[in-house]
């Protein structure tokens, strides 16, 4: 009998589990090594050299490249591992899903003020 | 013999920790949060614990992939606090109680609860929040904190359930410890929020505060909560409420309430708070 995997029901959301762990491993430990400050440095000095160290997928480097979270996210990437990236770029969560969600970070704001994204329609594939 | 007297339950939100360090706790974005938790922190000063047992989950900070441990206990004399991408949050070291930790350690892995024993590693916003909000910016914080982490990131997490049980088997053990210890436990992150992938953003207030009576009234029915409803009803990364699970567990069943607080937004996350004290005590 299979696993249960009905969080693959709920819209928007991609699940870190071992599927997208197993996919997205170099890409988060290349995210890791940016907690040392050395490696923050060198890799904002030369982007391109830097990805090119690790083994990563032609699209997973396009998403740290470009910073396409969401593309980092469907390639494996894990939100928590992906933090350390966009704080070498001295961006917040906030300002960070913002992008994710396709608004501007004053739209993104404004929509928590007032309580946040609704869960009505929210909650399956099959609603939204 | 030391006995487990309060739970303490706060999100562990990194703009949270940001507002403090930064000094813009009293903005007008700020100040409806850090206005509610005044009564908390004087409630701590009245009611100081020898030792905080501290739930939490690493982000990226202690482990990386390459070791996933479900639970873990951090059993040294003290512990550093994490580089997470732009510094250290300037906040003091944390002290251990390697006396306490390793007792529970050696309790829990007999009571069939396997836990990881951590010796070297750094703490993160998710301890390292909490404790602001309840201390301020002391230069040494007033007590000792065995951090305790849950693997809540790599998926599946522990169930509701074996967090449940867990509390229970955290009590059993520190009651068995012989030297008299005032000991708090505290369960961290939550409540409903999603920070990744096009649902980002979603908070569930009505799920939230279903979440708040039934821990205070009962825990047990709310630890059957599955995994995909966590995910489904409180965000991807709302499902590390599971945490609270063990404090509330931890604390016995009859409880009072002396703080409950709600707030959306706190960046990203509806921010929960709650303080709860053994009925007995």
């Amino acid at each position: 009998m299979a696993l249960d995997k009905s969080y693959q029901d709920i819209p928007g959301t991609i699940v870190f589990d071992a599927e997208m762990s197993r996919k997205g491993y170099h890409l988060n430990q290349f995210c890791m090594s940016l907690r040392k400050e050395e490696n923050r440095k060198r890799f904002l000095g030369n982007e391109q050299a830097y990805v090119d160290e690790w083994p990563l997928t032609d699209l997973q480097r396009k998403g740290v490249l470009e910073r396409d979270y969401n593309l980092c996210i469907e390639e494996g990437g894990n939100i928590y591992f992906l933090s350390k990236l966009f704080y070498t770029d001295e961006h917040s969560f906030e300002r960070t899903v913002s992008k994710m969600v396709g608004m501007t970070p004053e739209t993104y704001r404004e929509m928590m003020l007032n309580g946040g994204r609704p869960i009505e329609g929210n909650r399956s594939k099959g609603e939204s | 013999m030391a006995r487990i007297t309060s739970a303490v339950f706060s999100s562990h939100i990194p703009a949270v920790g940001a507002a403090i360090d930064g000094g813009t706790t009293d903005n007008e974005y700020w100040s409806p949060v850090f206005k509610r938790f005044e009564f908390s922190k004087q409630w701590q000063a009245d009611n100081k614990p020898d030792v905080i047992i501290l739930v939490y989950n690493d982000h990226a900070s202690a482990f990386d992939l390459r070791v996933v441990p479900t639970f873990a206990i951090g059993c040294s004399e003290s512990f550093e606090i994490a580089d997470e991408g732009w510094g250290p949050r300037p906040v003091p070291p944390v002290i251990g109680h390697p006396d306490l930790a390793w007792h529970i350690a050696q309790s829990v892995i007999l009571d069939s609860f396997d836990l990881t024993i951590c010796n070297d590693f750094k703490v993160d916003h998710g301890l390292t929040v909490p404790l602001s909000l309840m201390f301020g910016q002391p230069d040494a914080w007033p007590c000792k904190v065995i951090p305790f982490m849950v693997n809540v990131i790599q998926y599946p997490p522990p169930t509701g359930k074996r967090c449940f049980d867990l509390g229970n088997a955290l009590r059993n053990a520190v009651e068995k410890f012989d030297e008299d210890l005032n000991v708090h436990i505290w369960g961290t992150g939550g409540m409903s929020h999603q920070l990744q992938y096009t649902r980002a953003g979603l908070i569930n207030k009505e799920w939230d505060t279903n979440f708040l009576n039934t821990l205070i009234a009962d825990p047990e029915e709310l630890s059957k909560t599955s995994h995909t409803e966590y995910i489904r009803e409180a965000g991807s990364e709302g499902i590390e409420l599971v945490m609270w699970l063990v404090a509330r567990a931890a604390l016995g069943a009859q409880v009072n309430e002396i703080q409950r607080f709600y707030h959306v937004p706190a960046s990203n996350t509806a921010l929960g708070h709650l303080i709860l004290e053994k009925a007995d005590s």
